[in-house]
């Protein structure tokens, strides 16, 4: 096609742009603290064999519930296996899952809402009801429905999550479409006879792409605690493999005796969760976007 | 009847700090005193800081501004320095601002009675029992029909000028020493503002106020004050009393402004001011004007020329203010219209109607037809290849609906619209042959709508050039620099992106990108109406400049009567979707007929101190839909009888192609005219 460079260079943005947004994003407080937390959780997911000081499998009968010391930072568990190390070890799994599905689920909700956006009329209509039906159905449920269906493990839950996390996503790229749709310059690239596949490609999707960015942000701290909700009911990571899910929900019988093996995973897994809104909202506001407006699902 | 100064404004500079990190101002140097009984006016095009100045003179500044240097006084008291409990006794009870859009202004969920009523217990100057009394003597004084019904109405159910009433009965609630207008009348009809002006002028005269009129239009300033400041990139550049500024002013830049005003009574275009002020901060050490000045001298640019006094009165910042008159305030220039003679025709509309009347899914499912009258209806008109033809109106008029049909953007409920020799043109954008659509572009309003704000003006001008010519490359690039430089704009435009542009730079690409598809037939919707005057005369220049080369035939639509005039071969005159008068702009000019345009006319505002409107029809709220029979029979002051509600008024046709749809026999609409509307000085006023 002729327009290959053309629509390649709009829908990538100018390098420039994309450099004065990281440095508007860095400029603000709540930006610069999330992103740092969630450089450090990516760091520590991707190295951790290299960080963690024990075996994460290794128990130990004679080191049952220990209190913090100098061996154990943080502690043992019910199984005198390190804390310190299967905290560190815990979050690859919610990363790497997370990490693959939020673009998923933004790619196939953000396409589908911005073609609806644009072509509106009954196919909008009856699909945007489908969106509303599945919303109103509690998440727990509907994921459940999908693993007892087809199974847990990475494959399964990659999909599921990018599916169901996705459906909201067509929801703002459709409303912010129709905001764009209504401006002038897609009415002039109408009356010029363009298609609508070239209008969707040059005219609206750059300029929907701040929503989603955000959007992005916000679907990927939602899916984080889903997973991690999973793995603490047993749905998701199974033993002995460490996450935080489940290391919540192992010491959670011990909690009135020894309550530091819970505090480790919860504190580990809100950082990177307040992290990841911080950075949204730095994002929102670097590129203009009103959080207020963005729906809560 | 002036008193002493109420509002003095000292050596004001105002400024924000930019991302450089340096200290930009947007005023600078303001020395200016207001008196009481006095109304003075303060013009400018945009960015030129007389917003600013206003809301400065009540203690205001926008976010992120800061004061430089100087005082904002109010009866002796700098309001700049104030604590904000005490300005707040101040603004409204002693100054009070009546805004440009004042339907925003009004709450949504209150009575215009409780919005009022709660305006008077919060300046508490009068006994709770006196407040309904009030409201309606109020709502009189702004001459609103109906006090007591209106004071019953949510502001939705107001039209825009009578919401404007409300907005100005609001601030004269609080009985204020000053007032303070920022464009009251933007954005209102021709024959809505004519009223609102005159009620203002009356307040002006009639009180002993002390009143400042921002507006960038030169005609509303003449209408209603006495003196005119004219500011000019954050500086005062010219004050004195209206008739001077506005007829013979001292300063280069009010001059080339005047010029570049098109008016009623001149066929020609306007002269364009050619480059655009200093953003703030980048004035130089010169004369801000220095580099748009046709008379400037080497010393111009050194040093900053001080406001000085002048003999006859008034204030000038000019070094060469004497040899200022060699410049001309009123064009000779060439007169647009080709006149004469015109090719085959290449669209013909005939018996057009469109409809917005969507059916809703419940009438789909029952079989129901769209209900509803139609918002343009009976609209017969025969576009010639090469002229221009303007379609006027007031907002509603169905003007830019027509050109959205012309353009497939909407389809017609009834009618056909046959193009060239090709007969019947598809209805919708989806149905017609590239070829069609390549021939036929559309020009917006608004360049920061219609220009995608991602996309470099690269990247904005391909659009056409891959769609219909399949260019790439460097023939692709080639094209966009020749095409750039037709519109007088250069191949380093390229790389930009639209928000570094002007506003009539970005008119220009807008323009540049409609011609890239080298079309037969341009429909130009309002595209002057976003831009500042002199950059206006500009556009109209180069759109006639291009229409000469290519022999473009061009739909032009406009509220402005004058802009039509300066480009128009002939011009339709639209109300409420129908068509009222067509013919050649000369005739339809210089002799009215229908009683619809007559009233157009002669509301319209001239910067001319000497010229007052005449108030015809009522501006009252039109009502939707639109009446049976004559379209404009409940605001005509010529209405012949109960036949004007009852039946379509037939075409009379005054020869040359002047048609006029009324019931009143040819004979009588040409002679037997309320008032002439042009080259007439002295004009009746009539109530």
């Amino acid at each position: 096609m002729s327009d290959g460079p053309a629509t390649l260079a709009a829908i990538t943005a100018r390098p420039s742009r994309i450099l004065s947004v990281i440095r508007e994003v860095l400029s603000r407080p709540s930006g610069f603290i999330g992103l740092f937390l969630i450089i450090a959780h990516v760091v520590l997911a991707l190295f951790s064999p290299f960080f963690a000081p024990f075996d994460f499998k290794a128990m130990n009968a004679n080191a049952i519930l220990l209190p913090p010391d100098a061996t154990h930072w943080l502690g043992t568990d019910q199984l005198g296996r390190d804390i310190l190390t299967r905290t560190i070890m815990g979050g690859r799994q919610a990363i790497l899952v997370t990490a693959i599905a939020t673009p998923l689920a933004v790619a196939w909700g953000g396409l589908l809402g911005i073609y609806l956006g644009l072509v509106g009329g009954r196919l909008d209509d009856i699909l945007m009801r489908v969106v509303d039906a599945f919303l109103a159905l509690p998440w727990i449920l509907k994921m459940l429905l999908m693993i007892v269906t087809f199974g847990t493990g990475v494959g399964v839950l990659i999909p599921t999550l990018a599916f169901f996390y996705g459906i909201p996503v067509i929801r703002i790229a459709r409303a912010a479409t129709q905001n764009i749709v209504a401006r002038d310059f897609v009415l002039a690239a109408r009356a010029r006879g363009h298609s609508r596949g070239s209008i969707m490609r040059r005219e609206l999707f750059g300029n929907v792409l701040d929503a989603l960015m955000v959007e992005g942000a916000m679907r990927w701290s939602w899916m984080l605690l889903a997973f991690t909700s999973l793995s603490f009911l047993g749905f998701g990571v199974s033993p002995p493999t460490p996450d935080w899910g489940l290391m919540i929900a192992d010491s959670r019988n011990f909690m009135a005796i020894a309550p530091w093996p819970a505090f480790a995973p919860v504190i580990a897994l809100s950082s990177l969760i307040i992290g990841i809104n911080l950075t949204a909202d730095a994002l929102a506001k670097a590129l203009g976007i009103d959080r207020a407006q963005a729906a809560v699902h | 009847m002036t008193g002493d100064i109420l509002i003095d404004v000292q050596n004001l500079s105002i400024g924000f700090t930019g991302r450089s990190g340096k200290l930009l101002p947007v005023l600078r140097n303001i020395d200016l005193g207001v008196r009481r009984g006095e109304t003075v006016g303060i013009v400018g095009e945009s960015g030129s800081g007389k917003s600013t100045l206003a809301l400065a003179m009540m203690g205001y500044l926008k976010h992120g501004l800061r004061v430089i240097s100087g005082r904002s006084l109010f009866d002796g008291r700098d309001l700049l320095t104030m604590p904000s409990c005490e300005l707040q006794r101040i603004r409204g009870g002693k100054i009070a601002l009546i805004p440009q859009n004042s339907g925003q202004s009004l709450s949504p969920n209150l009575r215009v009675g409780a919005q009022l009523t709660e305006a008077l217990a919060l300046h508490g100057k009068l006994a709770l029992s006196a407040f309904p009394a009030r409201v309606i003597q109020l709502l009189q004084q702004v001459r609103l029909p109906d006090p007591e019904v209106i004071a019953s109405r949510y502001p939705h159910e107001l039209s825009g000028g009578q919401q404007q009433r409300v907005a100005i009965a609001m601030a004269l609630a609080g009985e204020p020493e000053a007032l303070l207008l920022d464009e009251p009348t933007t954005g209102l009809d021709v024959t809505t503002q004519a009223h609102i002006l005159e009620l203002l002028s009356d307040i002006a005269v009639r009180s002993d106020k002390a009143m400042v009129y921002v507006s960038h239009d030169l005609g509303a300033i003449a209408r209603v004050c006495s003196r005119v400041v004219v500011m000019y990139a954050g500086e005062i550049v010219l004050d004195g009393d209206a008739t001077t500024v506005l007829t013979n002013p001292g300063h280069p830049y009010a001059r080339g402004l005047l010029a570049s005003i098109p008016r009623l009574g001149n066929p020609s275009l306007p002269i364009a001011l050619e480059g655009r002020p200093p953003p703030p901060g980048d004035a130089g050490p010169g004369c801000s004007f220095v580099d748009r000045c046709a008379i400037a001298e080497s010393p111009c640019r050194a040093e900053r020329p001080g406001l000085q006094p002048l003999l006859a009165g008034g204030r000038v910042r000019c070094r060469l203010t004497e040899r200022a008159e060699s410049i001309p305030t009123k064009r000779d220039g060439k007169p647009a219209s080709a006149g004469g003679s015109f090719g085959e025709p290449l669209v013909r509309l005939s018996n057009l109607a469109i409809s917005y009347a969507r059916q809703s899914l419940v009438d789909q499912l029952l079989g129901r037809k769209p209900q509803g009258v139609p918002t343009v209806d009976r609209v017969d008109i025969e576009i010639r290849q090469g002229e221009v033809i303007g379609l006027v109106g007031e907002s509603g008029s169905g003007k830019s609906t027509i050109l959205k049909a012309v353009a497939g953007l909407v389809g017609p409920a009834s009618g056909e619209i046959a193009y060239d020799k090709s007969g019947a043109l598809p209805a919708t954008v989806e149905q017609r042959r590239p070829e069609q659509l390549r021939e036929i572009q559309l020009i917006f309003q608004n360049p920061d709508e219609s220009l995608n704000p991602r996309h470099t003006i690269e990247q904005i001008l391909a659009q056409p050039l891959q769609l219909y010519f399949g260019l790439s490359g460097d023939a692709l690039r080639e094209r966009s620099i020749a095409i750039l430089e037709r519109v007088r704009l250069g191949a380093h435009y390229l790389d930009r992106l639209p928000s570094q542009l002007s506003g009539g730079e970005k008119q220009r690409v807008a323009i540049a990108r409609a011609f890239a598809a080298k079309p037969r037939l341009v429909l130009c919707d309002e595209v002057t109406s976003a831009l500042d005057v002199s950059v206006q005369a500009a556009v109209l220049d180069l759109l006639d400049q291009l229409r000469r080369d290519s022999s473009t035939t061009y739909v032009f639509v406009a509220h402005d009567l004058a802009v039509v005039r300066a480009l128009s071969d002939r011009v339709a005159v639209l109300y409420q979707g129908r068509l009222c008068e067509i013919g050649p702009t000369s005739a339809v000019y210089s002799r009215p007929c229908h009683p619809y345009t007559e009233a157009l006319i002669s509301a319209v505002l001239e910067p001319d101190p000497g010229a007052r409107p005449v108030l015809m029809a009522e501006d009252i709220m039109e009502l939707s839909p639109p009446a049976k029979g004559c379209p404009f029979q409940r605001r005509c002051h010529r209405k012949v009888g109960p036949i004007c509600e009852s039946t379509t008024p037939p075409q009379r046709d005054a020869g040359a192609g002047h048609v006029i749809h009324c019931h009143i026999p040819i004979g009588e609409l040409t002679s037997a005219q309320t008032v002439s509307a042009l080259g007439n000085a002295v004009r009746p006023h009539v109530q």
